[in-house]
């Protein structure tokens, strides 16, 4: 039998992280230029999955099977990738001269 | 052969070994020695990637860097669901951000935590490591985002690595 305190605390915490994952992927869709759209799933991934990994460790921990140190780690692990996959993508965008939004200032440079 | 069995940086094998115990299913006789097989062989491998020794002085001031800036995540995803939720037209920018860092260490977890913040993505570094290309989804002034990341972030890394 699990706490209800805990109980309440996953759903929460999964509602939230749910909401912002459903955020990232609306503004996937709707934000106009390449650039831009980076920023929806770098974002959702970084709050939405941190919301949900920490609802993970929190039944694991209740439900008397340990704490779940692979989820903290899956955690650790996906903070340090997700802004080089972003870095990367935008790199790769830049090269192949994908166009910015009109309205965007600046440019991207020619190296 | 003999000098290759070496832990070329050792801070970064007892990481790997403790990452790999917490991994596997317990610790047991089998997950110690592949352990141990990882925390030599990823760092020989990786050596190449290290042509100087990183300089992380004040590395007790790092948790306290990584809770300032999951705060920073937490507030800035709203910022962030709001933008994209209103009907209001992003104004985004490239903006070219003079570094003071020189360490390349600092600067990849400067650009990673540029990236990280919500509204913000590194999008590259110059040849000459002297800036780094931001995009950011929603800025009124090109001066505001560069004054932001040189006051949140970037002070607290020239303390710690320099």
């Amino acid at each position: 039998m699990m706490h209800p305190v805990a109980e309440y605390a996953i759903s929460a915490l999964l509602l939230i992280g749910g909401a912002f994952t459903l955020v990232g992927a609306i503004g996937l869709a709707r934000l106009p230029d390449f650039f831009s759209r980076l920023h929806g799933p770098t974002k959702a991934t970084t709050l939405g999955v941190g919301a949900i990994m920490l609802s993970s460790v929190i039944y694991f921990s209740a439900s008397g099977e340990g704490i779940g140190v692979s989820e903290i780690l899956v955690t650790v692990f996906l903070f340090i990738t997700a802004p080089v996959s972003a870095n990367i993508l935008a790199k790769a965008a830049m090269h192949i001269d994908v166009p910015p939004a009109e309205g965007t200032r600046g440019n991207p440079w020619d190296q | 052969m003999l000098d290759r069995l070496t832990f070329p940086q050792p801070w970064l094998s007892l990481s790997l070994f403790l990452i790999w115990q917490f991994l596997s299913e317990g610790v047991s006789g089998g997950s110690v020695v592949l352990g141990l097989v990882l925390a030599w062989a990823i760092p020989q491998l990786t050596q190449g990637f290290w042509p100087e020794r990183p300089s992380l002085l004040k590395w007790w001031r790092m948790p306290g860097y990584l809770v300032h800036v999951l705060r920073d995540i937490v507030v800035a995803s709203f910022e962030v669901a709001a933008l994209i939720l209103s009907a209001r037209r992003p104004r985004s920018a490239f903006v070219v951000y003079p570094l003071e860092l020189t360490d390349p260490l600092a600067i990849t977890v400067l650009a990673g935590t540029i990236s990280l913040t919500p509204g913000t993505v590194t999008v590259d570094v110059s040849d000459d490591h002297k800036s780094l290309l931001i995009h950011a989804l929603d800025a009124e002034s090109d001066e505001e985002v560069i004054h932001s990341i040189r006051n949140r972030y970037e002070r607290r890394l020239l303390e710690m690595f320099e």
